[in-house]
């Protein structure tokens, strides 16, 4: 497969593609290599205040009484408050969308006001001259509460013996059905039919550096910089402008290096508004970091799911039709403003989605519960899709005797089908199914280490093989938020600006949170002006200085935002070529730019170089015409529009053993193969997926937030909360298809999710095959120890 | 008023004086009072290593040791590693291979790292993830890192 034609240079010049597709080292990770990054807490300021907030020690409780008293007298503090003082500063929040029809929650304060709704809500905030004295202070807080009825357990939840939120009837956030019709025929007509129920443990993202926000409030001017940890700054702005009444241009978020977000940090947490509601009215900065505690109890967590899934399957093993029930719990708020509705609905969205069957039915329902909230967390819904799908496509197979590689192949949507409309309704534009399922048998040895299977079994070893088919979502267009009423913006800018010296400045409105994405764009920018890399320098994180955009989330920053630097890279080379011709006494056309130079476009023989040019254009423009005005400073936008979603797929597969004394399962390989559209730069394609799988893993073996029954985090801390670690993850194999989208002229699709999507399915049916000699399987993420063990009847 | 101690140690070579209270974490101490921002704190309770610096010689977890129990002792960080070209090998592998994404770990991971290529002339991989095994990295999935390591220790990876 050749890589995409990118005409990066005037049509029909011989000019190579530049940076794109070429494995460049990252050129901003120096500073982090050297322990000279600048994370929030890294930043000094004058009179800067630090806030810590007495929380929730009940997962339901009236607040029957809050004395501050001692605490205000506490050394070094400056002021304790509320959620009443701090609600006459910040406005509350409703997360709902428009286009998930019906979808209800109540409204959520900064500080919560009466009512504490899960262990961990803040109830009051501390501020200090330092974090120390402030969490001091916390403990000199006095309550007295009323514990209230808690709902713990979403088949409860869902029963609605006990009511939330009575104000909204139930306690049922969202649902949805969704029905093409003739599915009781098909499972009428199948010859197979399997049905099991998959579990799938509420877990979280565990980024090293915790939630960090640092606000400025300048009473001089009402403005607000926000010093903020977020993958969205420009939501940021919107958010903090309306609901502190500030107006927009007068605020300024600002985000520098962040040390992981994964989706936690896409969010607004009420804690985070609350820090900026006291900066204004103390009229100073103020910072609130989360500590790992406070981490485990509120940011975000995800992926509570229990769905019931059905297949029907001809004896030639035909799928013939879906059908499923989905219930997911999301604590006692949708989390403002994507809303928790987005995860189940993609469940819908995507279950079934690599395959060509035409009948599918889904129930789904969203529940509140009175534990964190949930939201969108890396690959929102594909885990779970993923998995239910290739479970129990795995389970057909199984009772058809079939091989579970030979079963998909049979399935798998035709890589000649395209543009195709899946049953749920979403549209793909080009995939590569089959391509991608011959690339991984091949790449793993498929026939080889099934021989390997069977050999070691005869031994008592008991290896498994899983694989996970999957179809996800990238570069969405505004039907993912903006239609709903969400001031979540589709479109991304870039502006590019020649320097004096020659060298280029780009400024984009997606973050860097590590995925490379600067380092993609000065690849796009350098390509596409004509410069070397090292002469680009890319700014991102700046609403004061960036053009507006959506920022990182969804998979879309290289394939949204890097169309965005492509096409003006594009347009200032065009506007340098302007001035080189006004410099030149030459046609425009007569000229191009390679390495750092303006040359014949015929003879490649060098002009003028661009410090010479930008010296004239800037300096001395009094030598050129005097009708010539030269732009050297150009801005273009780009939003996907054509489809809702630039569908991508990929197949993972998982070698695992699992020793059926001890329950442990070893992993022995994993691969992946992507088709990411045009791969920008295939290192960081592969560290993507590489860094997503080890995620999925972790969904898969480990990581689950355990409540009590009184809706208490049981192992709310990281030596009680298990992540992968190094020793026991394997090496990770990856090989990719290209298939540009034709929505942009780059041709890049998202990449950032893929491994996470993927990987828990792939290990799951890995595990269930190393379990199959023994007539058992599992379907309760994570797959501890424990879990196989009673699987196999051993305890 | 808080009890406090007096604390002389050498930082990356430099000798500091400071007065401190006892209950000050050494990793608080060197980003609060010395502006010595490259050791992280991601977790507090030891887990997560991101805040590993070096005291005397040994890798230690920055949140589990007090500055008090500093007193008297060479203490070296990321920034004084880098600047003395000790890590500079390591450096240039991780830089090569991305074995970072956020960069949060990353000088934890460095130091951890270091250790294992000052004790050893050469390592397996399954003894380079397990010298790693303490340190915490949500982005990588670790295997560029142990590639890396791999690379500096023998050549390879």
């Amino acid at each position: 497969m050749g890589k995409a034609e990118l005409p990066l240079h005037a049509p029909g010049t011989q000019v190579d593609k530049g940076y794109i597709g070429q494995s460049v080292p990252r050129p901003n990770l120096q500073r982090l290599l050297q322990g000279r990054g600048a994370f929030i807490d890294d930043l000094r300021f004058p009179r800067l205040a630090h806030v810590a907030f007495f929380r929730s020690p009940y997962a339901h409780a009236r607040i029957k009484k809050l004395d501050f008293e001692k605490a205000r007298k506490a050394n070094g503090v400056i002021g304790v408050f509320g959620g009443r003082a701090v609600a006459e500063y910040c406005t509350p929040w409703v997360a709902v969308l428009a286009h998930l029809k019906g979808i209800k929650s109540p409204p959520q304060h900064a500080i919560a006001i009466e009512r504490a709704c899960w262990q961990g809500e803040a109830v009051a905030a501390v501020v200090a001259e330092s974090r120390t004295q402030a969490e001091d202070a916390v403990g000199l807080i006095e309550a007295e509460w009323e514990e209230l009825p808690v709902v713990v357990d979403m088949e409860e939840s869902l029963k609605n013996t006990k009511t939330i939120h009575p104000e909204l009837g139930d306690n049922i956030c969202f649902k949805r059905e969704f029905d093409t019709g003739g599915v009781e025929e098909a499972f009428a007509q199948a010859d197979v039919v399997v049905e099991d129920t998959f579990h799938f443990g509420r877990h979280t993202g565990v980024c090293l550096e915790g939630r960090a926000i640092l606000a400025d409030y300048n009473a001089g001017e009402h403005s607000l910089t926000v010093y903020h940890a977020t993958q969205a700054p420009h939501m940021m702005q919107d958010i903090f402008s309306r609901h502190l009444g500030i107006p927009e241009a007068n605020v300024r978020v600002i985000t520098k290096d962040v040390g992981g977000s994964f989706g936690i940090k896409v969010h607004v947490y009420a804690d985070e508004m609350a820090t900026a509601a006291l900066s204004v009215m103390l009229r100073r900065p103020v910072k609130f970091l989360a500590d790992r505690l406070e981490s485990f109890l509120s940011d975000i967590h995800a992926r509570e799911h229990r769905v019931k899934v059905r297949l029907a399957v001809s004896k030639t093993g035909e799928i013939l039709a879906f059908d499923l029930d989905d219930l997911t719990a999301i604590g006692p708020y949708s989390v403002y403003p994507r809303t928790s509705g987005i995860e189940g609905n993609q469940v819908v969205n995507l279950t079934g989605g690599p395959y060509r069957h035409q009948k599918y039915r889904a129930k789904m329902h969203v529940v509140f519960t009175n534990k964190n909230v949930c939201c969108q967390y890396r690959a929102v819904g594909h885990p779970i899709a993923v998995a239910l799908t290739e479970g129990i496509v795995d389970l057909a197979a199984q009772k058809l005797g079939m091989d579970p590689a030979q079963f998909r192949k049979i399935n798998l949507i035709a890589d000649d089908a395209y543009p195709y409309t899946f049953p749920s309704g979403i549209k793909f534009e080009q995939l590569s199914h089959h391509k991608a399922l011959d690339l991984l048998l091949k790449t793993m040895q498929y026939p080889k280490l099934r021989e390997e299977q069977s050999r070691l079994r005869q031994k008592g070893i008991y290896r498994g093989i899983g694989l996970a088919a999957m179809i996800e979502v990238t570069n969405p267009s505004p039907a993912f938020y903006g239609v709903g009423g969400a001031r979540i913006s589709a479109q991304d800018g870039a502006t590019a600006r020649l320097e004096p010296s020659g060298m280029v400045t780009v400024m984009c409105s997606v973050t860097e949170q590590g995925q490379g994405t600067e380092a993609v764009f000065a690849q796009i920018a350098a390509s596409a002006v004509g410069v070397s890399i090292d002469k680009v320098r890319v700014i991102t994180g700046d609403t004061g200085v960036t053009p507006y955009g959506g920022g990182t989330w969804a998979s879309r920053g290289a394939g949204i935002g890097g169309e965005a630097v492509l096409q003006a890279g594009r347009a200032l080379r065009a506007n340098m070529l302007e001035v080189a011709a006004a410099i030149l006494k030459m046609e425009k056309a007569e000229l191009d730019i390679e390495k750092n130079s303006v040359v014949s476009l015929l003879t490649r023989e060098k002009k003028i170089d661009l410090a010479e040019l930008g010296r004239v254009a800037y300096f001395r423009p009094d030598t050129l015409p005097l009708e010539f005005q030269s732009e050297l400073t150009v801005t273009r936008h780009y939003t996907p529009r054509q489809y809702g979603f630039t569908f991508t797929n990929g197949i993972q597969a998982s070698l695992v053993e699992v020793d059926p004394d001890t329950g442990f399962v070893k992993l022995l390989k994993h691969w992946c193969v992507e088709d990411s559209g045009t791969v920008i730069n295939p290192m960081l394609v592969d560290e993507q997926i590489r860094g997503g799988v080890v995620q999925g893993i972790g969904a898969a073996l480990f990581e689950e937030c355990l409540y009590g029954p009184d809706g208490q985090l049981l192992n709310g801390n990281m030596a009680d909360y298990l992540v992968p670690m190094s020793g026991e993850m394997p090496d990770i194999v990856c090989a990719h298809i290209e298939t540009p989208t034709r929505q942009s002229q780059l041709g890049a699709k998202g990449v950032g999710e893929a491994g996470t999507a993927g990987a828990p399915g792939a290990v799951m049916n890995a595990v269930n095959d190393a379990l199959a000699p023994f007539n058992t399987r599992v379907t309760a993420m994570p797959f501890t120890p424990e879990r196989i063990l009673k699987a196999l009847k051993k305890v | 008023m808080e009890h406090t101690n007096d604390i002389t140690l050498t930082v990356n070579g430099t000798p500091v004086s400071r007065r401190v209270a006892p209950r000050q974490h050494l990793v608080d101490f060197l980003r609060d009072e010395l502006g010595l921002t490259g050791s992280h704190i991601g977790c507090e309770h030891g887990v997560c290593g991101a805040c590993t610096v070096r005291v005397n010689g040994e890798i230690v977890r920055g949140c589990l040791m007090l500055a008090v129990q500093a007193n008297g002792c060479t203490v070296d960080t990321i920034e004084g590693l880098s600047d003395s070209k000790e890590l500079a090998a390591l450096q240039k592998s991780f830089h090569e291979r991305n074995a970072l994404q956020c960069g949060f770990c990353t000088p934890g991971m460095l130091m951890a790292a270091q250790d294992l290529v000052n004790r050893k002339t050469k390592a397996s991989r399954e003894e380079i993830r397990a010298h790693i095994s303490g340190n915490y990295c949500r982005c990588t999935g670790y295997q560029a890192i142990v590639d890396a390591i791999d690379e500096v220790l023998n050549g390879q990876g």
